[in-house]
């Protein structure tokens, strides 16, 4: 029923993460740690993730306001932070743009580095909002069970 | 470290450091996984105080690379240094040039983000592997005890006898350093016969330079073991620890001073073209320092092993005073620091010197104009004691600028007596010598060595030499081994250089370098120990410093193009026998040119010698250091080549 629909609905909701790309195994790999000493173990990651790197772009965003004067150095130093931390919750599609923003950042390429790391932005925030949506549903899908156990 | 020895891997204690919070708790997790009892901190400085605090807390240590408060491979390398834990680096990164330079600063695995479980599982193989080779810690004192009374008589005996052959002494001081110095390397020495592992002490920079403070307090006639202990106030040192580190610097500075003399009227002779040499350092200042460390031995020995040196052939010293003008720009400004420390370049000297044997003959030949090491800081003895151990290490590193290989590094005679054909005889190293032309090339050579882009601060700040660390690594080990008969080899830098601890990963040596044995290094060895190891031809292919082989296979002088006839003459000697730098003259030579033309020039590092007159304790420390890194190494295992030297080097 609902509850039955509900978890339908997670199940399918994650499958169509990977399909899209959004995620990869690491995100696999964080659900398999997720046990019961843990149980929102993923949650927590990202809930950490997203409040963490906020700060990380930010200051990417203020070193690329330097616009001609980047310093490639500090860029590429703060990105690969910001690569690692993404890889490690399993975000494939913002991890590469990542790369595709360290690519420019090598190469001194003002232009493509602003423009990557537009697209990260864009791709972080997207799978944010997906990620809030999942967990939301998981939790109530959890508690509708947990709430069936308790039957 | 086995809390749970019986079920370990179960158990294992791992440090994790990591300032991403996100990576942190996703890596504790999964190590908690894999049973492991974990510590995480996201300041590299708080997990070296707890490293620190108690070096037995900790089984294996896993760090990311890129950290706020400090560079993730300084951090290696000192943990490395210090308490010489298994390390493994995280990154987010997977580039070649990452992964090497984590190699090379002492990393025993190098892991990409994010990690994966499967992998974690395994990582407890490293710290067995270096619990392996890592020879009875427990043995210490009884050892130390027997090793100190030896090599002090040894010590003495060898330092007086510079001059070559004393191969007996060399082998007795040989053991001592390695037992002193607590090989890590336990495999590699066969010559050693104590083998008995105490409880490697680490000189490190720090540690050293501790030590020479406290010398300088009490007064060198005055400074007994016991007190310099007391003074230095640090733990884990014994008293026997001290001494026998005394005498090799007692020997050092005795060579120094010799050295001294002899740079000082080859100087003279050398004139000009040693200034610009010296000059090219660009650091000066560096040259001075650095060359000093180099000169023991330990440098130039390692440049002998052309193949770490970058191929220039230039004797590692030679090359470090070009690297350091030239290539010291690379490190350059690290190098300079190390003069305090052991100016980096030193570091690469050393590594790359093998050719500190051929600085003993270089001396001798100083008229040669040997010593392009002058060039070098002028203090730079030419004659650096390349350590002959390697004969092919021979440093081709011709430090003085064209100058042929007769860096010094091999056989110091060796090389002077090629150079004079149209270099001065300069000093292999290339220092001095023709300066001119060794200057660009030593740029090559030591630098490449230095390049090696370990550099970074291999060894904790203290070699600075990245440059040449990487060839200089091989280098490194030479070094320490080399017991830098004729200048003060001492190169105290312990090769750090390059080595960087790593860093040696520059090691071009193109594997091989390291193949000096880090027994070399030691710097403290009066080549003597050398001219065992010397007799490794196989430096020479370790020395794969192919432009040195253009520049003159003379590694030690990287004698211009055009001399390489002469050249080819010292690569050979240089080659063959860096082993004392005596003997190594016309061994050395002989095989260097060899080498050269086949391989890689071997590094002449010749000149090296003479760089240790400044850095006296660098020098000191940084054969130390070498050998250090040549430990490092040598658990890397890389390429070092160290083969046949005897000893130990083979990584």
């Amino acid at each position: 029923m609902e509850q039955n629909q509900s978890r339908i609905q997670l199940v399918a909701m994650k499958q169509s993460f990977f399909d899209q790309g959004l995620l990869d195994e690491q995100f696999i790999q964080l659900e398999e740690l997720q046990d019961d000493v843990n149980p929102n173990f993923v949650e927590e990651i990202v809930i950490l993730y997203y409040g963490d790197s906020l700060r990380l772009i930010s200051s990417i965003e203020q070193a690329l306001k330097e616009r001609n004067l980047l310093d490639f150095n500090k860029l590429d130093t703060l990105m690969h932070q910001f690569t690692g931390s993404s890889s490690s919750i399993g975000a494939k599609k913002v991890k590469a743009e990542c790369n595709l923003f360290r690519e420019y950042c090598r190469a001194g390429n003002i232009e493509g580095c602003m423009k990557s790391f537009q697209q990260c932005k864009k791709e972080y925030a997207s799978l944010r909002k997906k990620l809030e949506a999942y967990f939301q549903l998981a939790r109530q899908v959890g508690s509708s069970e947990a709430a069936c156990r308790s039957k | 470290m086995d809390d749970s020895g019986d079920r370990f891997p179960i158990g294992m204690r791992v440090l994790a450091v990591d300032d991403d919070p996100t990576c942190l708790l996703v890596l504790e997790t999964l190590l908690r996984r894999c049973q492991y009892h974990v510590t995480t901190t996201s300041q590299a400085r708080t997990a070296l105080t707890m490293l620190r605090e108690n070096k037995d807390k900790f089984d294996l240590v896993i760090s990311d690379v890129h950290m706020p408060d400090m560079d993730g491979f300084k951090l290696l390398e000192l943990v490395g240094l210090e308490m010489d834990l298994p390390v493994i680096m995280l990154s987010a990164y997977g580039d070649t040039k990452l992964v090497m330079k984590g190699i090379s600063h002492g990393a025993c695995d190098y892991l990409l983000k994010p990690v994966r479980l499967e992998e974690l599982k395994n990582i407890w193989q490293h710290v067995i592997r270096k619990k392996k080779s890592d020879p009875k810690e427990k043995n210490k004192t009884s050892k130390l005890d027997k090793t100190t009374s030896e090599s002090g008589s040894g010590l003495r005996s060898a330092g007086a006898e510079n001059s070559d052959e004393n191969g007996k002494l060399t082998k007795k001081r040989k053991d001592q350093d390695e037992d002193e110095d607590e090989d890590k390397e336990n495999g590699n020495d066969n010559e050693d016969p104590s083998a008995q592992k105490k409880p490697r002490v680490v000189w490190s920079v720090e540690l050293h330079r501790k030590f020479v403070a406290a010398v300088n307090q009490l007064g060198i006639e005055k400074a007994v073991p016991k007190k310099i202990l007391d003074m230095m106030n640090v733990e884990n040192i014994t008293r026997e620890n001290v001494a026998s580190h005394l005498q090799k610097y007692r020997l050092y500075l005795k060579r120094i001073s010799c050295v001294a003399n002899q740079q000082a009227s080859m100087v003279a002779a050398l004139g000009s073209a040693d200034q610009s040499y010296l000059r090219m350092g660009g650091s000066g200042h560096f040259h001075n320092n650095a060359f000093r460390s180099f000169s023991p031995n330990g440098i130039i020995s390692n440049l002998n092993t052309p193949t770490g040196l970058n191929g220039h052939g230039f004797s590692p010293s030679g090359l470090l005073q070009l690297g350091q003008s030239q290539s010291f720009n690379n490190s350059s400004n690290d190098q300079l620091k190390f003069q305090p420390t052991i100016t980096p370049v030193n570091q690469n000297i050393l590594q790359g010197m093998p050719m500190s044997i051929g600085f003993d003959h270089l001396q001798n030949n100083s008229s040669k104009g040997v010593f392009p090491v002058q060039n070098l800081n002028t203090d730079v003895k030419p004659t650096f004691p390349i350590p002959n151990r390697f004969p092919d290490q021979i440093p081709k590193v011709t430090t003085s600028s064209s100058h042929p290989p007769s860096l010094g590094i091999s056989n110091n005679g060796l090389m002077l007596e090629t150079h004079t054909e149209g270099k001065h005889g300069g000093i292999g190293i290339g220092y001095g010598s023709s300066s001119s032309s060794v200057s660009s090339r030593h740029s090559d050579f030591s630098f490449s060595m230095l390049d090696q882009g370990r550099h970074s601060d291999n060894w904790s700040s203290v070699v600075p030499l990245s440059g040449i660390q990487t060839n200089s690594f091989p280098s490194s080990d030479c070094f320490r081994q080399t017991a830098i008969p004729p200048s003060d080899n001492m190169a105290s830098l312990p090769l750090q250089a390059g080595y960087p601890g790593g860093s040696l990963a520059d090691v071009h040596s193109q594997g091989s370098v390291f193949t000096n044995s880090p027994e070399y290094i030691n710097g403290n060895l009066p080549f003597q120990g050398w001219e065992d190891r010397n007799q490794d031809a196989t430096y020479h292919s370790n020395i794969t410093y192919g432009s040195i082989n253009s520049l003159a296979p003379v590694n030690g002088a990287v004698v211009p193009r055009g001399q390489t006839t002469s050249n080819s003459t010292l690569h050979r000697n240089l080659d063959t026998k860096f082993c004392d730098p005596r003997q190594m003259k016309h061994a050395g030579f002989a095989d260097l040119t060899e080498c050269s033309s086949s391989r890689q020039p071997r590094v002449n590092i010749v000149s090296q010698q003479k760089f240790s007159n400044n850095l006296g304790s660098l020098e000191y420390l940084a054969s130390s250091m070498m050998e250090q890194e040549q430990d490092k190494m040598k658990l890397l295992g890389g390429d070092f080549i160290c083969d046949s030297y005897s000893g130990g080097v083979s990584l």
